[in-house]
């Protein structure tokens, strides 16, 4: 069965103020936190977000920390259409307003430094996470090896840090030079697999698969045919 | 606090939204581990308090006394869905058939490893079930099908997927997610997600 560690945080509604905010693509943008009484988070862990109108009534939503332990919180939004929170988010916030978060929360979908190589698959905006783990096992003496997916180059997250970091690519409906074009698939995964494990001496790596419904079904398919054990991955799916 | 220039949406006036909830028409998929594909012909549900012991097949599932019910349900990824509607094996119906005596608790367990723990008195005194269907046709496995724990008056993590067994006992016994942090109960009216709230 899988790891859990519980979440011991008395988990109060906070004031974060925006500090600072990165566009990260044509449809997501990166807002960096300051946050009264923060206690440091794990790497993979998520926040819940809260704003509030003038006549009281509340939106909550969940959103994934994207810094590494250790850095200034941060989360990275992607716009949903006809979205009530995430176009707030994105588009309207500035910077040194407030809204409110609790957190950090999650005790599954973690990466802890341990002697498992480290597998990263993300589609779209589950990256954010998959950032939080990269960075933080940048140290690892094992290697992280990324395969990432997004609809098109405008809206892929984190392009400069995946290529410094030698992921695979793709781009799932738009063709281009630098990317792979389609779906990420079995071949790909043989790789990263290998990449993981280039001796074939080491623990199996865990995997952490992060992205819309569709794609984490489609990767966890893959990872069974692949022979990886549900017991070594982890997968959060966004809707 | 207020969020300046926030408003957010038309206001939702007929007290059917939890407190943190929004309502959506879709019907997302929120599971740890991978979808499970279990067969109708290979699967079994047990039930046991530990003394009785009693293994339904889907056959032995078909022949309990099925009922259609229609619910709201929450998610406590902050997702309502309304309207929704289920058939299956009334839970005190399948304690009755399987002969179990009473106790308080219940852990509930998946095929996969998941589990999840909650009183007894939530699974037989309300609109809990052995789902089979949903709305009108067969559950699909990325929803928990061939069949699964339906208790739509908790968060859904509660509704554990792939049911496999559930177990009673005169203790609670933490589940999955219930040890990683989220609420041993989960009632979405008082907002109960995590372990704190």
């Amino acid at each position: 069965m899988i790891d859990r560690t519980p979440v011991r945080q008395r988990l109060a509604w906070r004031e974060a103020i925006i500090l600072a905010s990165v566009t990260e693509s044509a449809s997501a943008r990166t807002l960096v936190l300051g946050i009264d009484g923060w206690d440091d988070h794990r790497a993979g862990q998520h926040l819940d977000v809260r704003l509030t109108a003038p006549d009281g009534y509340q939106a909550t939503r969940s959103y994934s920390l994207s810094s590494a332990p250790g850095e200034a919180p941060q989360t990275t939004v992607e716009r949903v259409a006809d979205g009530e929170v995430s176009p707030f988010l994105v588009d309207e916030i500035d910077l040194g307003e407030s809204i409110e978060v609790r957190g950090p929360i999650g005790g599954y979908f973690v990466w802890e430094p341990s002697d498992a190589p480290v597998v990263l698959i993300g589609g779209g905006s589950g990256l954010a996470p998959l950032r939080s783990i990269w960075r933080a096992a940048a140290d690892h003496p094992h290697p992280v090896v990324i395969a990432a997916s997004a609809r098109s180059v405008d809206r892929l997250l984190f392009g400069d840090e995946l290529q410094a970091l030698d992921a695979i690519v793709h781009v799932t409906r738009e063709t281009d030079s630098n990317y792979r074009t389609g779906r990420i698939d079995r071949s790909d995964l043989d790789h990263v697999l290998a990449q993981a494990n280039p001796h074939g001496d080491t623990t199996d790596p865990v995997v952490f698969v992060c992205g819309p419904t569709d794609f984490v079904e489609h990767i966890a398919t893959l990872l069974r045919e692949a022979e990886v054990q549900p017991g070594a991955m982890r997968l959060e799916r966004f809707g | 606090m207020t969020t300046r220039g926030f408003q957010g949406r038309a206001r939702s006036t007929d007290g059917r939204v939890p407190p943190g909830q929004f309502v959506t028409d879709d019907f997302p998929v929120l599971t740890a581990g991978p979808t499970e594909f279990v067969d109708t012909s290979e699967w079994e549900l047990t039930v046991t308090d530990g003394m009785v012991t009693s293994t339904f097949d889907w056959d032995g599932l078909h022949e309990l006394p099925m009922e259609t019910i229609t619910s709201d349900i929450h998610c406590v990824t902050h997702w309502s869905k309304f309207d929704t509607t289920w058939r299956g094996v009334p839970i005190e119906a399948l304690f009755d058939a399987a002969g179990v005596g009473d106790f308080d608790y219940a852990l509930v367990s998946s095929y996969g490893g998941y589990t999840t723990n909650l009183p007894v008195t939530d699974l037989v005194d309300r609109d809990a079930m052995v789902a089979v269907e949903f709305d009108g046709a067969s559950l699909e496995a990325e929803h928990g099908g061939p069949a699964r724990l339906l208790v739509p008056h908790l968060y859904l993590w509660k509704s554990a997927k792939w049911l496999s067994g559930i177990r009673l006992g005169d203790d609670e016994d933490q589940g999955f997610w219930e040890a990683a942090g989220y609420h041993n109960y989960g009632d979405p009216w008082s907002e109960q997600r995590y372990t704190s709230d």
